[in-house]
């Protein structure tokens, strides 16, 4: 089993609001966060793959079906967008880096064929990232 | 759904890495240049890992806050611009990065209850990194592959 890792970058922006919350619980859970004009990040995204090294051509699996992929289910759909108001998951799920990752995870595990989605890693900041394995 | 959260954070210190249990030559020959008696120091990276159900509520699995408060009192104060042998948990045992790690772990583990601390990383310069997961852990390769194991 070899794990093959992907790295690719987007920027977008989003806010925190939870409409069953009162304007005070709002501004207490997400701070700065639930300026409603929204703010941006860079994103970057690390999707690792697993799966057998295919004898014939060395693959795990091949690397430009899984740029095209990443491509068409997260950057075009993505990137240089407001998460909350373009990216129609976030219509009633508050856009926090663990829900993207969870969001990115099921936009990729029914496309990719031919190798197993192993993780998918979602840094906000150098300094803050989060990984989903697909754990309930 | 579980997810894991890491979070990243700074902080400066010195040391001085010698052991009472071994002669000044042994010392000098395990210890080679950590040994010299004035200590130097270190950038440490410090990486934090959480793990937990993600909240319906506010689509987190720890509040930033909490954690950042945690780890900035708890760790980044009281380990941060001091010299390291002089501290309590140190007193006895030497301050590698590898006690360092699983004493940054314990004290997570002891006082941290917004959520479950899976792991602590220590990165001493770029060239080294001590990853901690508490003593039940079967092993680094497993580990590094994430919750399904390499199987």
């Amino acid at each position: 089993m070899v794990y093959l890792t992907r790295r690719a970058e987007f920027s977008a922006s989003h806010y925190y609001h939870n409409p069953d919350f009162t304007p005070e619980e709002n501004q207490r859970i997400f701070g700065k966060c639930n300026n409603p004009h929204g703010h941006g990040h860079n994103y970057t995204l690390e999707v690792t793959v697993r799966g057998e090294v295919d004898a014939r051509s060395g693959f795990v699996m091949d690397l430009a079906e899984l740029k095209e992929v990443l491509n068409r289910e997260v950057l075009d759909a993505m990137d240089h967008r407001f998460l909350n108001k373009e990216v129609p998951e976030f219509r009633d799920r508050i856009p926090t880096t663990e829900n993207l990752a969870i969001a990115i995870w099921q936009r990729l595990e029914p496309k990719l064929k031919a190798a197993e989605l192993h993780r998918v890693r979602v840094y906000e900041t150098p300094d803050l990232f989060v990984d989903y394995y697909g754990e309930p | 759904m579980k997810a894991h959260l890491t979070r990243r954070y700074m902080f400066s210190a010195s040391h001085r890495l010698h052991s009472a249990e071994m002669s000044e030559e042994e010392n000098r020959r395990v210890y080679g240049k950590c040994n010299n008696p004035y200590g130097h120091g270190h950038n440490y990276a410090l990486e934090v890992t959480v793990a937990g159900q993600v909240d319906q509520r506010t689509g987190m699995v720890c509040n930033l806050v909490d954690l950042d408060g945690f780890v900035g009192r708890e760790v980044l104060e009281r380990f941060g611009h001091e010299n390291l042998n002089t501290l309590e948990p140190f007193e006895r045992v030497v301050p590698t990065t590898e006690n360092l790690c699983t004493e940054i772990y314990r004290v997570l583990q002891r006082g941290f209850r917004a959520a479950a601390v899976e792991k602590v990383r220590l990165e001493e310069t770029m060239m080294n990194s001590f990853e901690y997961s508490g003593p039940e852990t079967q092993g680094v390769a497993s580990r590094e592959q994430g919750p399904k194991g390499a199987t």
